[in-house]
């Protein structure tokens, strides 16, 4: 695991979607980082809100969906918000100078960098119409070095929430890319694979003709396509499903991105194609120090895969952890559910299962999502939702959503925690 | 040696055989305009199932186990071959017959949503086989009906409602009732569960076991998971393009198995165990195409334990693996150049520009110290090449590099016990087992 700053930090991630009839919130408050060079599982039933977070961080909620205010998903590359600040001056903002005027409590022993976060998060809790300053444009943060100047930016972050146009569809494919279940439905049959290659080439590396179809080849012997030189001028109904899975990485990765999400890549692929995918993820992760956040439902496959791992359930995660404490000891009783469930791993005769559905959220929580299918529930869980505490003091980074825990506390003091915690 | 096989298995009679199959083929034809090649999908397939038992088919995608199922329900036809039913040849039944054997043999399908008519309600599909084959009098039905949707785990006012009004799971319940409508004996499940979650994948298998300890039933249970059909079979098939790779029960398959394509497939399986040890044996490539099979043993160009011809045996493992490479690709290429629009397009001079065969070499023993003897043949076969004559190329390739593997099919042998089969010729002397080759491969 690499122990370098966050690339990628979700938090607070709202999503919803209004119908006529109701509002659907399929991801209802989703936290988390991400690293470069690691790989972040996010497991679920269909229906707990996976696919949706991986499409918000996209920007590929369409209406009726939206990402509420409140919510932010901030991207911290260096060298990308350097040249955003370059590209768009009028939607930057220097954070440093703003906290100077605006501090509402006036203290100044602070350094502005240890105020910033109070800021940050005042913008993300919605409070920036209170903040006269923001202008709803404003996308790139600074928050060391000055704005003015570009290169001599030390820190900072694009809020990919607030993007739109140009500067989203900068950060879309040529900073972070994406890779989904079914190859066969995301690539265009009517154009060449080389073709499609070459149109993200163009797009975002200005690449055109020969160097294009040059770099194309390359891309494809990089993903492990034998023969590129011919393959790269075939239709996607000539490729097999591991090789159009291939092809779509390639698309992924050729304009370099810093960060890859997975959206069950290999759920449509036979196992021993998926252990070839899975290689040649692995490979590319270690030779461009990519950050991969990695969706299935397959356990097996995110014990191969994750470093660390967020279970989503109803739009929350209820568990998160690094992958071995997940697997030696899942802590919240919809993960033991869920290990319980994979044949094979258990020896008994029959199956256990977790019965009933994911319910679909349809108002903010106020009682545990969990609680109908929940075999150790009780009375409290049915009046408070449980906040994400740490499962006791010893693994700080163990951390789930339920009122058994912490478990290191009677269960007054536990519930009394997790009523104090801000919803 | 189907005789062989069917005199061991007959004097294996500790229960009944309900469904016998016998080198069952099923093609089909090409509707090319010059013809060629039929597609295999199962090529001379022998098995049979217990009364009461569940055998599992598992195997890669497009290997055939969809049609095998379909075939033996009569749903597709057999090219040759005979499916024994309860002893009689249920491949050559028509008209009434075949309708009253019907009621015998049901199939649930893999995609509970598109299995389901949206227009009818869930009482009007499961009570549709009634009507079909006129079940008693139509309140009997009804009656009839309600039960099933009892015994499935379904609601009995369920009856009036819609299938999009379901769950996939229940969706896929009320597939299993419309099966169990007229009291089959056998019944095919093609994928029941791979469209479900894992918590709901559970629910339905443990139904489908209830279901058979209940009435009896004989499963045919094809899947890619082997996590699934190794908690419900007694006895599982390998299957790999269009062949049966080998047969066994189930416990001794999953734990020692004879056929290196059977190694391969298992060790694929993620083990949702972080710490686990990474023992994938990788598999190159992708299955061949069915309508050009490889000459020999069908899984020859991707098996990790090819035998090395006899006259190269000290060849380095990297060479071979280069050389079993190259046989795809040129074959691949003799075949693209083959058809018609490529010879059109050559004669009005368009054809796609193709790396030469100097770039592949370059790609595959590029890196690689090649022995000399070797390095003159690859110097003949790229020389036919260069000239346009892949054929050549081919033959020459397989002349020299060939081994047992490519020269002829392995024939079914007993592996250990006389209930377990595998195709490979490494169960022959003298080449070493795949057990040993891979004992010999893993350092500890």
């Amino acid at each position: 695991m690499s122990s370098t700053r966050p690339i990628l930090t979700v938090h607070d991630l709202e999503t919803a979607f209004f119908t006529e009839k109701e509002t659907i919130r399929a991801v209802d408050g989703v936290s988390f980082d991400v690293t470069p060079g690691e790989t972040v599982g996010i497991v679920g039933e269909s229906g707990s809100g996976k696919s949706v977070t991986a499409r918000s961080i996209m920007r590929l909620i369409k209406s009726p969906g939206a990402i509420l205010d409140g919510s932010s998903i901030r991207f911290h590359h260096l060298e990308t918000v350097r040249e955003f600040a370059d590209r768009f001056p009028g939607r930057t903002v220097d954070l440093t100078t703003i906290e100077s005027v605006r501090r509402p409590d006036g203290g100044s022993e602070h350094p502005s960098q240890r105020v910033a976060p109070t800021i940050i998060d005042r913008i993300r809790k919605g409070a920036e119409t209170e903040l006269q300053f923001l202008d709803a444009e404003a996308c790139v943060f600074v928050t060391a070095g000055n704005a003015d100047e570009p290169a001599s930016i030390d820190a900072g972050f694009i809020d990919i929430t607030r993007t739109s146009g140009p500067a989203t569809r900068a950060m879309r494919g040529g900073r972070i890319a994406m890779i989904f279940q079914d190859p066969l439905s995301s690539l265009n049959p009517v154009y060449s694979v080389g073709n499609q290659i070459k149109e993200a080439l163009r797009l975002h590396q200005g690449l055109r003709g020969r160097a294009a179809s040059r770099k194309a080849i390359e891309l494809l012997e990089d993903v492990g396509i034998s023969d590129a030189r011919r393959r790269v001028k075939e239709y996607p109904h000539e490729f097999s499903g591991g090789m159009r899975q291939r092809a779509m990485i390639a698309m992924a990765l050729a304009c370099d991105p810093e960060v890859l999400i997975c959206d069950e890549p290999t759920t449509a692929l036979d196992v021993t194609i998926q252990a070839q995918i899975l290689d040649l993820l692995a490979d590319l992760q270690a030779q461009r120090d990519l950050a991969i956040i990695f969706i299935t439902h397959d356990m097996g496959v995110i014990a191969n895969v994750a470093d660390r791992v967020n279970v989503m359930y109803a739009g929350e995660i209820v568990e998160s952890t690094d992958v071995v404490s997940l697997f030696e000891a899942p802590r919240h009783p919809y993960t033991v559910g869920l290990m319980e469930s994979i044949p094979g791993a258990q020896a008994g005769d029959r199956l256990s299962s977790i019965p009933g559905t994911v319910p679909t959220p349809t108002q903010p929580p106020t009682y545990c999502r969990f609680v109908e299918r929940c075999p150790k529930a009780f009375d409290a869980c049915d009046r408070i939702h449980p906040a994400s505490l740490p499962v006791n003091d010893d693994v700080p980074d163990h951390r789930a959503r339920c009122l058994l825990y912490p478990e290191d506390v009677d269960e007054a003091t536990a519930l009394a925690r997790h009523e104090e915690e801000p919803q | 040696m189907s005789e062989q096989l069917q005199e061991r298995r007959t004097a294996d009679t500790d229960s009944e055989t309900l469904v016998e199959v016998r080198e069952l083929r099923t093609y089909y034809e090409s509707n090319r305009l010059f013809g060629g090649n039929p597609v295999k999908a199962v090529d001379g397939v022998s098995f049979d199932i217990r009364r009461g038992e569940t055998l599992g088919l598992v195997g890669e995608s497009g290997c055939g186990k969809t049609t095998l199922g379909r075939t033996l329900l009569r749903l597709e036809r057999a090219t040759g071959g005979t499916v024994r039913f309860d002893g009689r040849d249920v491949t050559k039944l028509a008209g009434t017959e075949l309708k009253a054997w019907r009621r015998n043999a049901q199939i649930v399908f893999q995609d509970p949503d598109s299995s389901l008519n949206d227009r009818m309600t869930v009482g009007e599909i499961v009570r549709e086989p009634l009507d079909v084959h006129e079940w008693r009098m139509p309140g009997d039905r009804r009656e009839r009906v309600r039960e099933l949707l009892d015994t499935v785990g379904l609601h009995p006012e369920h009856y009036y409602r819609y299938p999009h009004q379901f769950s996939g799971g229940q969706r896929q319940r009320i597939n299993i009732a419309r099966t169990l409508t007229l009291e089959p004996e056998f019944i095919v499940l093609d994928e029941p569960v791979s469209a479900l979650d894992v918590s709901v994948q559970a629910e339905i298998i443990n139904l489908l076991e209830d279901l058979q300890d209940e009435f009896g039933l004989t499963y045919l249970f094809i899947a890619h998971d082997l996590s699934v059909v190794k908690h419900i079979s007694d006895r599982v098939a390998v299957m790999y393009l269009g062949k049966l790779m080998e047969i066994g029960p189930t416990e001794v398959v999953f734990t020692e198995p004879a056929n290196p394509y059977t190694h391969a497939l298992l060790s694929a399986i993620p083990v949702p165990d972080p710490t686990a040890a990474d023992g994938r044996i990788r598999l190159h490539g992708t299955p061949p195409n069915p309508r050009h099979p490889p000459s020999g043993c069908v899984f020859k160009t991707r098996c990790p334990m090819r035998i090395k011809p006899a006259d190269y045996p000290d060849m380095p493992d990297a060479v071979w693996d280069a050389i079993i490479l190259l046989e795809d690709l040129l074959a691949e290429r003799e075949r693209m150049m083959g058809t018609i629009g490529w010879r059109v397009r050559e004669m009005i001079g368009r054809t796609p520009a193709v790396g030469t065969i100097d770039e592949i070499y370059a790609e595959l023993f590029g890196e690689l110290d090649v022995p000399a003897s070797v390095e003159s043949v690859l110097e003949e076969i790229a020389a036919a090449a260069r000239g346009g004559n892949h054929g050549r190329a081919i033959e020459r390739l397989d002349d020299a590099f060939g081994g047992p593997c490519s020269a002829d099919a392995p024939a079914v042998e007993a592996v250990g016990t006389d209930t377990r089969f595998s195709r490979c010729h490494r169960h022959q002397e003298p080449y070493p087992s795949p057990r040993a080759v891979l004992e010999a491969q893993s350092p500890e």
